[in-house]
Protein backbone atom coordinates (compact mmCIF):
# COMPACT_ATOMS: atom_id res chain seq x y z
CA UNK A 1 0.00 0.00 0.00
CA UNK A 2 1.38 3.49 -1.10
CA UNK A 3 0.20 7.22 -0.40
CA UNK A 4 2.01 10.23 -1.37
CA UNK A 5 1.33 11.89 2.34
CA UNK A 6 2.50 8.59 4.00
CA UNK A 7 5.23 11.05 5.74
CA UNK A 8 2.65 12.90 7.32
CA UNK A 9 2.13 10.11 10.06
CA UNK A 10 5.84 9.18 10.08
CA UNK A 11 6.92 12.43 10.41
CA UNK A 12 6.18 14.57 13.55
CA UNK A 13 7.16 11.31 15.50
CA UNK A 14 10.48 10.81 14.34
CA UNK A 15 11.12 14.48 13.82
CA UNK A 16 10.29 14.68 17.89
CA UNK A 17 12.57 12.00 18.21
CA UNK A 18 15.28 13.57 16.41
CA UNK A 19 14.60 17.28 17.76
CA UNK A 20 15.31 16.33 21.16
CA UNK A 21 17.79 13.50 20.58
CA UNK A 22 20.39 14.98 18.20
CA UNK A 23 22.13 18.13 20.39
CA UNK A 24 22.22 15.22 23.58
CA UNK A 25 24.32 12.80 21.73
CA UNK A 26 26.53 15.44 19.69
CA UNK A 27 27.02 17.71 22.56
CA UNK A 28 28.06 14.35 24.56
CA UNK A 29 30.76 13.38 21.69
CA UNK A 30 31.98 16.84 21.44
CA UNK A 31 31.82 17.47 25.46
CA UNK A 32 34.28 13.69 25.94
CA UNK A 33 36.54 15.88 23.94
CA UNK A 34 36.99 18.73 26.32
CA UNK A 35 38.26 19.07 30.15
CA UNK A 36 35.22 20.86 31.28
CA UNK A 37 35.03 20.10 35.03
CA UNK A 38 34.08 22.52 37.67
CA UNK A 39 37.21 24.47 37.89
CA UNK A 40 37.77 25.34 34.02
CA UNK A 41 33.92 25.08 32.53
CA UNK A 42 34.50 25.41 28.96
CA UNK A 43 34.69 23.03 25.62
CA UNK A 44 38.22 23.25 24.92
CA UNK A 45 39.69 20.61 22.73
CA UNK A 46 41.98 18.22 24.60
CA UNK A 47 41.77 15.34 21.82
CA UNK A 48 41.55 11.37 22.71
CA UNK A 49 42.71 12.14 26.29
CA UNK A 50 40.08 11.54 27.90
CA UNK A 51 39.68 8.34 26.62
CA UNK A 52 43.14 7.75 27.29
CA UNK A 53 42.41 8.36 30.95
CA UNK A 54 39.60 6.12 30.84
CA UNK A 55 41.79 2.96 29.00
CA UNK A 56 45.06 3.19 30.83
CA UNK A 57 44.27 4.95 34.32
CA UNK A 58 40.40 4.19 35.58
CA UNK A 59 40.32 0.83 37.72
CA UNK A 60 37.21 2.13 39.35
CA UNK A 61 35.12 2.43 35.91
CA UNK A 62 36.58 -1.15 34.94
CA UNK A 63 35.64 -2.66 38.01
CA UNK A 64 31.88 -1.00 38.10
CA UNK A 65 31.35 -2.60 34.94
CA UNK A 66 32.47 -5.76 36.15
CA UNK A 67 29.98 -5.46 38.82
CA UNK A 68 26.91 -4.47 36.77
CA UNK A 69 27.69 -7.82 34.33
CA UNK A 70 27.81 -9.59 37.59
CA UNK A 71 24.29 -8.08 38.53
CA UNK A 72 22.45 -7.53 35.62
CA UNK A 73 23.23 -11.41 34.01
CA UNK A 74 22.47 -12.79 37.77
CA UNK A 75 19.08 -11.20 38.19
CA UNK A 76 17.93 -11.41 35.35
CA UNK A 77 18.79 -15.23 34.84
CA UNK A 78 16.99 -15.88 38.28
CA UNK A 79 13.89 -13.55 36.49
CA UNK A 80 13.92 -15.84 33.82
CA UNK A 81 13.42 -18.78 35.77
CA UNK A 82 11.66 -17.59 38.61
CA UNK A 83 9.50 -16.16 35.68
CA UNK A 84 8.73 -18.45 33.38
CA UNK A 85 7.94 -21.05 36.69
CA UNK A 86 5.50 -18.88 37.92
CA UNK A 87 4.24 -18.07 34.27
CA UNK A 88 4.16 -22.10 33.81
CA UNK A 89 2.14 -22.57 37.24
CA UNK A 90 -0.82 -19.83 36.72
CA UNK A 91 -1.02 -20.59 33.06
CA UNK A 92 -2.52 -23.71 33.74
CA UNK A 93 -5.31 -24.45 35.74
CA UNK A 94 -4.87 -23.49 39.82
CA UNK A 95 -6.96 -22.10 42.37
CA UNK A 96 -7.34 -18.13 42.13
CA UNK A 97 -5.58 -18.08 39.13
CA UNK A 98 -6.51 -14.40 38.19
CA UNK A 99 -6.02 -13.51 41.66
CA UNK A 100 -2.41 -14.95 41.82
CA UNK A 101 -1.75 -13.52 38.54
CA UNK A 102 -2.61 -9.92 39.16
CA UNK A 103 -0.76 -10.46 42.21
CA UNK A 104 2.58 -11.92 40.41
CA UNK A 105 1.98 -8.60 38.19
CA UNK A 106 2.36 -5.78 41.28
CA UNK A 107 5.73 -5.66 41.73
CA UNK A 108 6.52 -4.25 38.31
CA UNK A 109 3.57 -1.19 38.60
CA UNK A 110 5.54 -0.09 41.19
CA UNK A 111 8.11 3.10 41.52
CA UNK A 112 11.46 1.10 41.95
CA UNK A 113 13.08 3.99 43.73
CA UNK A 114 9.74 4.09 46.43
CA UNK A 115 9.99 0.60 47.33
CA UNK A 116 13.23 0.37 47.59
CA UNK A 117 13.25 3.23 50.30
CA UNK A 118 10.53 0.28 52.32
CA UNK A 119 13.61 -1.98 51.52
CA UNK A 120 16.04 0.06 52.99
CA UNK A 121 13.85 0.00 55.98
CA UNK A 122 13.11 -4.27 55.66
CA UNK A 123 16.83 -4.48 55.59
CA UNK A 124 18.02 -2.11 58.25
CA UNK A 125 20.43 -3.93 60.31
CA UNK A 126 19.29 -3.15 63.43
CA UNK A 127 15.33 -1.89 62.94
CA UNK A 128 14.21 -3.96 60.43
CA UNK A 129 11.96 -6.57 60.35
CA UNK A 130 14.55 -9.26 58.64
CA UNK A 131 17.29 -9.11 61.11
CA UNK A 132 14.41 -8.99 63.82
CA UNK A 133 13.19 -13.01 62.93
CA UNK A 134 16.79 -14.28 62.14
CA UNK A 135 17.90 -13.03 65.49
CA UNK A 136 15.72 -15.85 67.11
CA UNK A 137 18.44 -17.74 65.43
CA UNK A 138 21.39 -15.56 66.69
CA UNK A 139 21.94 -14.00 63.46
CA UNK A 140 22.53 -10.51 62.20
CA UNK A 141 23.62 -10.35 58.73
CA UNK A 142 24.75 -6.75 57.49
CA UNK A 143 22.34 -6.43 54.93
CA UNK A 144 23.36 -2.98 53.49
CA UNK A 145 27.48 -2.79 54.93
CA UNK A 146 28.91 -5.59 54.07
CA UNK A 147 30.53 -5.91 50.63
CA UNK A 148 29.58 -9.08 49.57
CA UNK A 149 26.17 -9.36 50.96
CA UNK A 150 25.22 -5.83 50.07
CA UNK A 151 25.64 -6.90 46.45
CA UNK A 152 23.39 -10.24 47.12
CA UNK A 153 20.84 -7.65 48.87
CA UNK A 154 20.43 -5.27 45.70
CA UNK A 155 19.91 -8.47 43.52
CA UNK A 156 16.72 -8.98 46.09
CA UNK A 157 15.45 -6.18 45.05
CA UNK A 158 15.94 -6.53 41.69
CA UNK A 159 14.47 -9.74 41.22
CA UNK A 160 11.30 -8.58 43.28
CA UNK A 161 10.87 -5.38 41.15
CA UNK A 162 11.31 -7.04 37.79
CA UNK A 163 10.48 -10.96 37.97
CA UNK A 164 6.91 -9.44 36.88
CA UNK A 165 7.93 -8.28 33.71
CA UNK A 166 9.62 -11.53 32.87
CA UNK A 167 6.41 -13.17 33.91
CA UNK A 168 4.35 -10.86 31.38
CA UNK A 169 5.95 -11.51 28.75
CA UNK A 170 6.49 -15.58 28.88
CA UNK A 171 2.50 -16.22 30.46
CA UNK A 172 1.32 -13.52 27.32
CA UNK A 173 3.97 -15.58 25.02
CA UNK A 174 2.53 -19.01 26.88
CA UNK A 175 -1.05 -17.46 26.27
CA UNK A 176 -0.55 -17.38 22.50
CA UNK A 177 1.19 -20.86 22.02
CA UNK A 178 -1.00 -22.91 19.09
CA UNK A 179 -2.86 -26.12 21.37
CA UNK A 180 -2.02 -28.82 18.27
CA UNK A 181 1.84 -29.59 19.72
CA UNK A 182 0.74 -29.91 22.96
CA UNK A 183 -2.37 -32.18 21.78
CA UNK A 184 0.20 -34.29 19.70
CA UNK A 185 2.31 -34.83 22.46
CA UNK A 186 -0.30 -35.84 25.66
CA UNK A 187 -1.37 -38.56 22.43
CA UNK A 188 2.24 -39.86 22.45
CA UNK A 189 1.75 -40.41 25.95
CA UNK A 190 4.59 -37.48 27.34
CA UNK A 191 4.74 -36.25 30.82
CA UNK A 192 5.00 -32.72 32.24
CA UNK A 193 8.83 -32.69 31.74
CA UNK A 194 8.83 -34.07 28.57
CA UNK A 195 6.55 -31.87 27.10
CA UNK A 196 8.33 -29.24 28.57
CA UNK A 197 11.40 -30.02 27.13
CA UNK A 198 10.42 -31.08 23.65
CA UNK A 199 7.39 -28.78 23.49
CA UNK A 200 6.51 -25.91 25.27
CA UNK A 201 10.47 -24.69 25.58
CA UNK A 202 10.98 -25.24 22.31
CA UNK A 203 8.18 -22.79 20.64
CA UNK A 204 8.95 -20.66 23.33
CA UNK A 205 12.45 -19.98 22.46
CA UNK A 206 11.72 -17.02 20.66
CA UNK A 207 9.75 -15.03 23.31
CA UNK A 208 12.32 -16.42 25.96
CA UNK A 209 15.32 -14.71 23.83
CA UNK A 210 13.20 -11.22 23.53
CA UNK A 211 12.30 -10.74 26.83
CA UNK A 212 15.54 -12.09 28.41
CA UNK A 213 17.28 -9.33 25.93
CA UNK A 214 14.84 -6.47 27.17
CA UNK A 215 15.29 -7.21 30.21
CA UNK A 216 19.34 -7.59 29.86
CA UNK A 217 18.68 -3.68 28.68
CA UNK A 218 16.71 -2.42 31.49
CA UNK A 219 19.07 -3.96 33.67
CA UNK A 220 22.17 -2.54 32.13
CA UNK A 221 21.01 0.67 33.44
CA UNK A 222 20.58 0.39 36.68
CA UNK A 223 21.16 2.87 39.17
CA UNK A 224 18.28 4.20 40.87
CA UNK A 225 17.50 1.09 43.37
CA UNK A 226 21.50 1.42 43.97
CA UNK A 227 21.69 4.92 44.68
CA UNK A 228 18.53 4.65 47.25
CA UNK A 229 19.76 1.40 48.94
CA UNK A 230 23.18 1.70 49.16
CA UNK A 231 24.56 4.70 47.73
CA UNK A 232 27.13 2.81 45.40
CA UNK A 233 28.83 1.51 49.06
CA UNK A 234 29.89 0.08 51.59
CA UNK A 235 33.08 1.87 49.72
CA UNK A 236 32.05 0.62 45.92
CA UNK A 237 31.10 -2.74 46.70
CA UNK A 238 27.67 -2.12 44.31
CA UNK A 239 28.97 0.52 42.46
CA UNK A 240 27.38 0.31 38.73
CA UNK A 241 29.00 1.76 35.58
CA UNK A 242 25.79 4.27 35.62
CA UNK A 243 25.98 5.41 38.87
CA UNK A 244 29.89 5.67 38.89
CA UNK A 245 29.41 7.97 35.60
CA UNK A 246 26.67 9.36 37.57
CA UNK A 247 29.40 10.82 40.25
CA UNK A 248 31.74 11.52 38.12
CA UNK A 249 29.68 14.08 35.89
CA UNK A 250 26.65 15.19 38.18
CA UNK A 251 28.73 14.80 42.06
CA UNK A 252 32.15 15.99 41.18
CA UNK A 253 31.35 17.84 37.75
CA UNK A 254 34.09 16.81 35.58
CA UNK A 255 31.28 16.97 32.37
CA UNK A 256 34.49 16.30 29.78
CA UNK A 257 34.97 13.33 31.41
CA UNK A 258 31.90 11.52 32.38
CA UNK A 259 31.05 12.34 28.69
CA UNK A 260 33.98 10.45 27.94
CA UNK A 261 33.31 6.88 30.42
CA UNK A 262 29.10 7.86 29.43
CA UNK A 263 30.00 6.87 25.30
CA UNK A 264 32.58 3.77 26.03
CA UNK A 265 29.90 2.52 27.96
CA UNK A 266 27.00 3.29 25.88
CA UNK A 267 28.94 1.12 22.65
CA UNK A 268 30.24 -1.53 25.11
CA UNK A 269 26.45 -2.02 26.07
CA UNK A 270 25.61 -2.53 22.26
CA UNK A 271 28.39 -4.31 21.29
CA UNK A 272 27.60 -6.84 23.90
CA UNK A 273 23.44 -6.70 23.14
CA UNK A 274 24.46 -8.16 19.61
CA UNK A 275 26.67 -10.85 21.09
CA UNK A 276 24.46 -12.07 23.68
CA UNK A 277 21.22 -11.93 21.22
CA UNK A 278 23.96 -13.80 18.71
CA UNK A 279 24.41 -16.97 21.26
CA UNK A 280 20.79 -16.79 23.00
CA UNK A 281 19.46 -17.31 19.73
CA UNK A 282 22.21 -20.50 19.11
CA UNK A 283 21.83 -22.01 22.56
CA UNK A 284 18.26 -21.76 22.55
CA UNK A 285 17.19 -22.50 18.82
CA UNK A 286 19.83 -24.40 17.68
CA UNK A 287 20.09 -26.74 20.34
CA UNK A 288 16.78 -27.98 19.49
CA UNK B 1 4.16 -38.45 41.91
CA UNK B 2 0.84 -36.10 41.16
CA UNK B 3 0.13 -35.01 44.75
CA UNK B 4 3.89 -33.92 44.72
CA UNK B 5 4.01 -31.97 41.90
CA UNK B 6 0.46 -30.68 42.84
CA UNK B 7 2.11 -29.83 46.55
CA UNK B 8 5.52 -28.33 45.05
CA UNK B 9 3.71 -26.06 42.54
CA UNK B 10 1.42 -24.40 45.47
CA UNK B 11 4.33 -24.58 47.69
CA UNK B 12 6.18 -22.03 45.38
CA UNK B 13 2.87 -19.84 44.85
CA UNK B 14 2.64 -19.56 48.13
CA UNK B 15 6.24 -18.61 48.76
CA UNK B 16 6.90 -16.63 45.88
CA UNK B 17 3.31 -14.62 47.05
CA UNK B 18 4.71 -13.87 50.42
CA UNK B 19 7.89 -12.51 49.16
CA UNK B 20 5.64 -10.17 46.53
CA UNK B 21 3.01 -9.38 49.46
CA UNK B 22 6.01 -8.57 52.79
CA UNK B 23 7.75 -4.86 51.46
CA UNK B 24 3.87 -3.91 51.55
CA UNK B 25 2.82 -5.43 54.45
CA UNK B 26 5.57 -3.74 56.12
CA UNK B 27 4.99 -0.54 54.77
CA UNK B 28 1.27 -0.55 55.90
CA UNK B 29 2.22 -1.49 59.34
CA UNK B 30 5.01 1.08 59.61
CA UNK B 31 2.77 4.00 58.38
CA UNK B 32 0.76 3.58 62.04
CA UNK B 33 3.65 3.88 63.59
CA UNK B 34 5.70 6.55 65.82
CA UNK B 35 8.62 7.01 66.94
CA UNK B 36 8.18 5.07 69.87
CA UNK B 37 7.75 1.90 67.98
CA UNK B 38 10.13 2.89 65.53
CA UNK B 39 12.82 3.19 66.81
CA UNK B 40 12.66 0.09 69.45
CA UNK B 41 13.28 -2.67 67.38
CA UNK B 42 10.81 -4.06 64.92
CA UNK B 43 7.36 -4.42 65.84
CA UNK B 44 4.52 -5.79 63.34
CA UNK B 45 0.90 -6.12 64.36
CA UNK B 46 -0.74 -3.09 65.59
CA UNK B 47 -2.67 -3.22 68.76
CA UNK B 48 -0.64 -5.94 69.59
CA UNK B 49 3.20 -4.92 69.28
CA UNK B 50 2.57 -1.21 69.14
CA UNK B 51 -0.27 1.32 69.86
CA UNK B 52 -0.97 2.47 66.52
CA UNK B 53 -2.00 6.16 65.23
CA UNK B 54 -2.77 8.32 62.48
CA UNK B 55 0.47 10.68 62.37
CA UNK B 56 2.20 9.85 59.35
CA UNK B 57 -1.00 9.53 57.33
CA UNK B 58 -1.43 13.18 58.65
CA UNK B 59 1.69 14.56 57.67
CA UNK B 60 0.81 14.04 53.99
CA UNK B 61 -1.55 16.44 53.96
CA UNK B 62 0.83 19.13 56.40
CA UNK B 63 3.43 21.42 54.64
CA UNK B 64 6.95 20.83 55.73
CA UNK B 65 6.82 23.81 58.15
CA UNK B 66 4.00 21.82 60.16
CA UNK B 67 6.83 19.09 60.32
CA UNK B 68 4.91 17.57 57.37
CA UNK B 69 5.68 16.04 53.71
CA UNK B 70 3.67 17.64 50.99
CA UNK B 71 3.21 14.76 48.86
CA UNK B 72 -0.40 16.48 47.42
CA UNK B 73 1.41 18.99 44.56
CA UNK B 74 4.24 16.11 43.75
CA UNK B 75 1.51 13.97 43.37
CA UNK B 76 -0.80 16.49 40.79
CA UNK B 77 2.79 17.00 39.29
CA UNK B 78 3.82 13.59 38.83
CA UNK B 79 -0.01 12.88 37.31
CA UNK B 80 0.59 16.21 34.49
CA UNK B 81 3.85 14.92 33.88
CA UNK B 82 3.13 11.70 33.10
CA UNK B 83 -0.17 11.72 31.59
CA UNK B 84 0.98 14.38 29.26
CA UNK B 85 4.39 12.43 28.17
CA UNK B 86 2.06 9.49 27.61
CA UNK B 87 -0.58 11.60 25.51
CA UNK B 88 1.88 12.87 23.57
CA UNK B 89 3.77 9.85 23.18
CA UNK B 90 1.12 7.56 22.41
CA UNK B 91 0.05 10.42 19.26
CA UNK B 92 2.75 10.60 17.94
CA UNK B 93 3.96 7.25 18.28
CA UNK B 94 0.65 5.76 16.73
CA UNK B 95 1.20 7.84 13.70
CA UNK B 96 4.31 6.90 13.45
CA UNK B 97 3.84 3.05 13.77
CA UNK B 98 0.81 2.92 11.16
CA UNK B 99 3.36 4.34 9.05
CA UNK B 100 5.81 2.41 9.46
CA UNK B 101 3.47 -1.05 9.52
CA UNK B 102 1.37 0.13 6.62
CA UNK B 103 4.27 2.26 3.73
CA UNK B 104 7.05 1.55 2.88
CA UNK B 105 9.51 4.36 3.40
CA UNK B 106 13.25 4.23 1.24
CA UNK B 107 16.45 6.70 2.01
CA UNK B 108 19.85 5.73 0.47
CA UNK B 109 20.35 2.53 2.65
CA UNK B 110 17.56 3.22 5.76
CA UNK B 111 14.29 0.45 4.75
CA UNK B 112 11.55 0.36 7.49
CA UNK B 113 13.02 -1.72 9.68
CA UNK B 114 15.84 0.65 10.14
CA UNK B 115 13.25 3.37 11.26
CA UNK B 116 11.43 1.15 13.89
CA UNK B 117 14.67 -0.12 15.31
CA UNK B 118 16.00 3.72 15.48
CA UNK B 119 12.57 4.50 17.57
CA UNK B 120 13.18 1.05 19.73
CA UNK B 121 16.60 1.49 20.33
CA UNK B 122 16.30 4.53 22.38
CA UNK B 123 15.91 2.28 25.13
CA UNK B 124 19.09 1.04 25.13
CA UNK B 125 20.49 4.60 25.73
CA UNK B 126 21.11 4.47 29.78
CA UNK B 127 19.45 7.64 31.33
CA UNK B 128 22.93 8.77 33.10
CA UNK B 129 24.14 9.55 29.52
CA UNK B 130 21.31 11.85 28.44
CA UNK B 131 21.35 13.81 31.81
CA UNK B 132 24.10 15.85 31.19
CA UNK B 133 23.30 17.04 28.21
CA UNK B 134 19.70 17.57 28.68
CA UNK B 135 20.93 19.54 31.83
CA UNK B 136 22.63 21.80 29.48
CA UNK B 137 20.21 21.79 26.90
CA UNK B 138 17.12 22.97 28.58
CA UNK B 139 19.43 25.53 30.74
CA UNK B 140 20.19 27.39 27.34
CA UNK B 141 16.05 27.11 26.63
CA UNK B 142 15.25 28.22 29.89
CA UNK B 143 13.27 24.65 30.77
CA UNK B 144 15.48 23.35 33.65
CA UNK B 145 12.75 23.03 37.22
CA UNK B 146 9.72 23.27 35.14
CA UNK B 147 7.30 20.70 33.81
CA UNK B 148 7.15 21.37 30.71
CA UNK B 149 11.36 20.24 30.37
CA UNK B 150 9.91 17.35 32.33
CA UNK B 151 7.66 16.25 29.40
CA UNK B 152 9.73 17.29 26.50
CA UNK B 153 12.49 14.52 28.39
CA UNK B 154 9.58 11.90 29.07
CA UNK B 155 8.65 12.12 25.28
CA UNK B 156 12.00 10.47 24.89
CA UNK B 157 11.24 7.64 27.64
CA UNK B 158 7.92 6.58 26.43
CA UNK B 159 7.63 7.26 22.42
CA UNK B 160 9.91 4.47 22.06
CA UNK B 161 7.52 2.06 23.81
CA UNK B 162 4.61 3.44 22.20
CA UNK B 163 6.48 2.68 18.72
CA UNK B 164 7.41 -0.66 19.70
CA UNK B 165 3.82 -2.00 21.19
CA UNK B 166 1.63 -0.20 18.26
CA UNK B 167 4.03 -1.61 15.31
CA UNK B 168 3.50 -5.01 16.65
CA UNK B 169 -0.19 -4.11 16.98
CA UNK B 170 -0.64 -2.76 13.64
CA UNK B 171 1.21 -5.54 11.71
CA UNK B 172 -1.69 -8.13 13.23
CA UNK B 173 -4.65 -5.90 11.99
CA UNK B 174 -5.25 -6.76 8.68
CA UNK B 175 -4.64 -4.66 5.85
CA UNK B 176 -7.82 -5.45 4.31
CA UNK B 177 -9.37 -3.01 6.88
CA UNK B 178 -8.05 -0.47 5.57
CA UNK B 179 -8.24 -1.36 1.81
CA UNK B 180 -12.29 -1.91 2.61
CA UNK B 181 -12.42 1.66 3.62
CA UNK B 182 -10.66 3.19 0.79
CA UNK B 183 -12.57 0.87 -1.86
CA UNK B 184 -15.67 2.91 0.19
CA UNK B 185 -14.22 5.93 -0.89
CA UNK B 186 -12.31 7.41 2.10
CA UNK B 187 -8.95 8.81 1.48
CA UNK B 188 -6.16 7.21 3.66
CA UNK B 189 -6.10 9.84 6.33
CA UNK B 190 -10.03 9.18 6.88
CA UNK B 191 -9.25 5.50 6.39
CA UNK B 192 -6.85 5.87 9.49
CA UNK B 193 -8.70 7.55 11.93
CA UNK B 194 -12.33 6.64 10.82
CA UNK B 195 -11.85 2.57 10.47
CA UNK B 196 -8.37 1.84 11.76
CA UNK B 197 -7.83 3.58 14.77
CA UNK B 198 -11.50 2.51 16.36
CA UNK B 199 -9.78 -1.02 15.95
CA UNK B 200 -6.78 -0.27 17.52
CA UNK B 201 -8.30 0.83 21.08
CA UNK B 202 -6.76 -2.14 23.00
CA UNK B 203 -3.66 -1.63 21.53
CA UNK B 204 -3.67 1.60 22.45
CA UNK B 205 -4.91 1.00 25.73
CA UNK B 206 -1.74 -2.00 26.06
CA UNK B 207 0.60 1.01 25.01
CA UNK B 208 -0.74 3.56 27.33
CA UNK B 209 -0.25 1.43 30.41
CA UNK B 210 3.21 1.05 29.39
CA UNK B 211 3.79 4.39 28.62
CA UNK B 212 1.96 5.66 32.01
CA UNK B 213 3.71 2.95 34.70
CA UNK B 214 7.26 3.88 33.07
CA UNK B 215 6.45 7.26 32.85
CA UNK B 216 5.03 7.23 36.91
CA UNK B 217 8.21 5.16 38.07
CA UNK B 218 11.01 7.18 36.76
CA UNK B 219 13.04 8.80 39.31
CA UNK B 220 16.50 9.60 37.73
CA UNK B 221 15.37 12.40 35.08
CA UNK B 222 12.96 14.40 37.76
CA UNK B 223 15.95 14.31 40.20
CA UNK B 224 18.44 15.67 37.98
CA UNK B 225 16.28 17.83 35.99
CA UNK B 226 14.10 19.44 38.87
CA UNK B 227 15.40 21.73 41.75
CA UNK B 228 12.85 23.43 43.87
CA UNK B 229 9.96 24.72 42.23
CA UNK B 230 8.94 21.79 40.44
CA UNK B 231 9.08 18.43 42.65
CA UNK B 232 7.69 14.94 41.21
CA UNK B 233 6.97 12.47 43.45
CA UNK B 234 9.56 9.45 43.61
CA UNK B 235 11.90 12.47 44.32
CA UNK B 236 9.97 13.92 46.82
CA UNK B 237 9.50 10.43 48.86
CA UNK B 238 13.34 9.63 48.32
CA UNK B 239 14.05 13.55 49.83
CA UNK B 240 12.41 12.37 53.03
CA UNK B 241 14.70 9.30 53.12
CA UNK B 242 17.79 11.37 53.74
CA UNK B 243 17.09 13.31 56.38
CA UNK B 244 16.43 11.78 59.72
CA UNK B 245 13.73 9.50 58.67
CA UNK B 246 10.33 9.72 59.88
CA UNK B 247 9.97 6.08 58.61
CA UNK B 248 6.19 6.61 59.07
CA UNK B 249 5.30 9.23 56.26
CA UNK B 250 7.60 7.51 54.27
CA UNK B 251 5.79 4.55 54.59
CA UNK B 252 2.14 6.21 54.12
CA UNK B 253 3.62 8.07 51.21
CA UNK B 254 5.26 5.30 49.44
CA UNK B 255 2.01 3.44 49.46
CA UNK B 256 -0.21 6.50 48.10
CA UNK B 257 2.16 6.69 45.60
CA UNK B 258 2.66 3.21 44.32
CA UNK B 259 -1.59 2.46 44.97
CA UNK B 260 -2.91 4.47 41.55
CA UNK B 261 -0.77 1.77 39.50
CA UNK B 262 -1.47 -1.17 41.28
CA UNK B 263 -4.65 -0.92 39.55
CA UNK B 264 -3.36 -1.25 36.31
CA UNK B 265 -2.28 -4.52 37.84
CA UNK B 266 -5.77 -5.66 37.17
CA UNK B 267 -6.62 -3.69 33.85
CA UNK B 268 -3.11 -5.88 32.38
CA UNK B 269 -4.28 -9.05 33.70
CA UNK B 270 -8.12 -8.57 32.12
CA UNK B 271 -6.05 -8.27 28.65
CA UNK B 272 -3.91 -11.09 29.17
CA UNK B 273 -6.87 -13.50 30.06
CA UNK B 274 -8.29 -12.95 27.08
CA UNK B 275 -5.64 -13.04 24.61
CA UNK B 276 -4.71 -9.43 24.28
CA UNK B 277 -1.45 -8.76 25.09
CA UNK B 278 0.26 -11.96 23.39
CA UNK B 279 -0.09 -9.97 20.22
CA UNK B 280 1.30 -6.39 21.68
CA UNK B 281 3.66 -7.88 23.45
CA UNK B 282 6.12 -9.62 21.05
Amino acid sequence: MNFKHKYLFLLPGLLVLLAILIFPIGFTVRLSLSSWDSFYPALDFIGIENYVRLFTDDARFWEAFGRLSLLSVTTVFLQYVIGFGLALIVWKEIAFQRFFRVLFLIPMMTTPVIMTVIWRTFFHESLGPVNDILSHFNLAPLWLSSETLSKFTVMIVEVWQWTPFMFLLLLAGLLSLPKEPFLAASIDGAGPIRTFVYVTFPLMAPISIGAIIIRLIEASKIMDTVYVLTSGGPGTATETSSFYIFIKGLREFQFGYSAALSLTYLIIMIISFTIIAKILVKLMVRGN
Amino acid sequence: MRVLYTSLKYLAVVLWSTFVIAPFLWAVSTSFKDFQSVTNGATYIPWVDFEPNLEGWRALWKSPAQGGVDIVEPFFNSVFVTASGSLISIVLGTLAAYALSRFTFKAGFIRNGDITFFFISQRIMPPVVLAIPFFIMLGKFSLLDTLAGLIIVYIVLLMPIAVWIMVDFFNKVPVEIDETALIDGCNPLQAFYKVVLPNSIPGIIVAGMFCMIFGWTDFFFSFILTFTEVQLLPVAIVALNSSITPWWSLSAAALVSVAPLVLVAFIVERYLSKGNLSGALK
